[in-house]
């Protein structure tokens, strides 16, 4: 049925692996290459780490499914090299509104402020996704993907994990030290382990419908409560790339989903929709319910869940794929400093609290959206309404709308990880916090605070002017040590540092200003780029206590 | 810090007492519990604390 876009069949290749005499045993193995899947590959690749990707298909998604990606993922995305594909080919967008019956009550931006490299998100279709981060990981040495090798017997071992795998010319078998499963919201591989993904299951459904057609309708969600064309349900309007517009109709528990995908029920609530004659082809149909579920752990021993396979939302709020993102950017650089025998293997055990505070977040999150927007009571659904019919003209009640609360990074408030503040600062960039872009001048050329950080520990260091001779041999020494920390001065005007001293040149003065960035004070960042520690004087022995409490090593 | 006041508040007693109920006269229970839902969610505007919020929400549901 679709007509923008054609899937791609990727070749099943026999691997040398199917014809060893007894297992191959590889460092990483991930399971799936969906988003999640691809994008751990890749963050790993790109610390050299060896990763093998089994897939049991042999395309990218069939249907546009995730659609909205927030400026977090974007952000993490240009860190794997696949950023501004992701951005070019995608529609960017701002504004949301909502209507109730036929009056828009509610509008919002979600853009935070101006000079950030990314927007606060695009909308795209996942196979486009799914496309540029395939290339990516072809393109680096070190990781492969196998399609059409489906994972039919999964037995972990102290030290590693046993596998057998079904391929278009029977079973093989192999072994792996680490194992990532990203197959998905119902996961044959946690089934496999006997474990579970528990949660509420929401009693609704949905359809999705993404259409074809030149509109002229501006680039915002549009979120309807009630509306004339499809009463005492909602819907949503929503543009994606090649002019595909995604439209979701709420169907309520009883009707025949077979029956609700027909084209002959699907046009006329569409054209109801549109209000108009004008021309449209539906490119793909879909009637879906959601849970809100999750792992009591993404950790069991060499085996580690990531994605949906981990935990699962209702849609409203776009948290799964952005969750997903956000699961493997906390994982590969603690997988790969275990491997490399840099930090203990109880540094995994955080990816499992970090993640889990965040995905409680984001269920949280979700579940409220969907107890809006489908109230479960009678008292539930007066007080809904309510809310909608005085957001029209009283100010407060629109904060209690609720069509989806978006996705926003996890700050890891309280991880184990972070250094504590001892010292007073202002703004959002606490320990646990992601980093906060901002314009910068690198060698002379505008560029993004953003696409310096990352893939290793950095200190950012504010000054105004050359550190003293003492404060630059510490900040030597951070480069040389086991777990290598990457000094970066931040100076209003471009300063002369030694070999091994970075400069980042803050003309605007804005990272300053979003950083609470003082003359002395410095930022401790993970390989994620989320702060884990900031004192107003730089104390280099403070600093190797914070980074050895951030890799999970006894101080 | 701010928790819900049980001291006597309001102004006129009786003539608050008078107008809710005045309020409510001839309509349905439908409208009667519509009406309720939209003076709660104002008033709880009104009020503002979360803590305060959660108080009366415990203390009306305690008696039911």
């Amino acid at each position: 049925m679709l007509s923008t876009y054609q899937n791609p069949v990727f070749d099943y290749v026999r691997s040398p692996d199917q014809d060893a005499a007894s297992p191959m045993r590889r460092p990483v193995i991930v399971i799936g290459a969906g988003p999640v899947g691809m994008a751990a590959a890749i963050d790993l690749a790109q610390q050299q780490v060896p990763v093998i990707v089994l897939d049991d298909d042999n395309t990218v998604s069939v249907g546009s499914r995730a659609v909205c990606y927030a400026k977090r993922s974007l952000e993490i995305l240009d860190r794997l090299g696949c950023g501004s594909r992701a951005v070019d080919k995608g529609i960017t967008w701002n504004v949301g509104k909502v209507f109730f019956g036929d009056k828009q009550v509610y509008s919002f931006n979600l853009l935070p402020e101006a000079e950030h490299k990314r927007p606060a998100f695009i909308n795209l279709q996942q196979y486009y996704l799914e496309e540029y981060l395939l290339e990516r990981l072809k393109a680096l040495p070190g990781a492969e993907v196998r399609w059409k090798n489906k994972v039919v017997d999964v037995r972990p071992q102290a030290d590693g994990v046993e596998l057998t795998i079904e391929t278009p010319e029977g079973p093989y078998r192999l072994a792996c030290d680490w194992l990532i499963v990203a197959d998905g919201a119902r996961s044959p591989v946690r089934g496999m382990l006997g474990l579970e993904s528990r949660g509420q299951v929401f009693k609704d459904r949905f359809l999705i419908a993404d259409v074809v057609m030149k509109a002229e309708f501006p680039t915002e969600r549009w979120f309807w409560f009630d509306p004339p064309f499809h009463r005492n349900q909602s819907a949503l309007l929503h543009r994606q790339a090649d002019d595909v517009w995604r439209i979701d109709f709420q169907l309520g528990w009883d009707v025949d989903p077979e029956e609700e995908k027909k084209p002959e029920k699907v046009i006329p609530r569409i054209k109801a929709m549109l209000g108009d004659d004008r021309p449209f082809e539906l490119e793909w149909v879909s009637v879906y319910t959601f849970q809100c579920r999750r792992m009591d752990r993404f950790r069991h021993g060499r085996v580690i869940f990531a994605g949906d396979s981990a935990h699962q939302v209702s849609p409203f709020g776009a948290r799964g794929a952005n969750g997903g993102f956000q699961d493997t950017d906390n994982l590969a650089w603690k997988l790969a400093l275990v491997m490399q025998g840099k930090a203990p293997e109880r540094l995994l055990d955080s990816y499992d609290v970090e993640r889990g505070y965040a995905t409680d977040e984001n269920i949280r999150n979700s579940t409220r959206s969907t107890d809006f927007i489908t109230p479960k009571s009678k008292v539930s659904r007066i007080f809904r309404d309510a809310v909608l019919e005085l957001s029209e003209h009283h100010p407060f009640a629109r904060a209690l709308v609720n069509s989806g609360r978006l996705s926003m990074p996890a700050t890891l408030h309280e991880s184990l990880l972070n250094t504590p503040d001892a010292d007073a600062f202002d703004g959002r960039l606490v320990p646990g916090a992601p980093a906060c872009d901002a314009p910068i001048e690198l060698e002379g050329r505008d560029g993004w605070l953003i696409d310096r950080l990352g893939g290793r520990f950095q200190l950012l260091v504010f000054s105004d002017a050359v550190p003293d001779a003492a404060t630059l041999d510490g900040l030597q020494t951070l480069g040389g040590m086991p777990i290598a920390v990457e000094p970066l001065v931040v100076s209003p005007q471009p300063l002369a540092l030694p070999a091994g001293v970075a400069n980042v040149v803050d003309r605007k003065g804005l990272v300053a200003a979003r950083w609470d960035g003082q003359p002395g004070t410095a930022y401790l960042l993970r390989p994620d780029q989320h702060v884990t520690a900031r004192w107003r004087e730089l104390d280099v022995k403070r600093v190797r206590a914070a980074l050895a409490r951030a890799t999970a090593q006894e101080v | 810090m701010s928790s819900l006041r049980i001291d006597p508040n309001i102004e006129r007693p009786d003539d608050f007492y008078e107008a809710l109920i005045e309020a409510h006269r001839e309509l349905s229970d439908e409208q009667s519990q519509k009406l309720n839902a939209r003076l709660i969610l104002l008033l709880a505007n009104q009020i503002g604390s979360h803590e305060a919020l959660l108080e009366a929400l415990r203390i009306a549901r305690d008696g039911v």
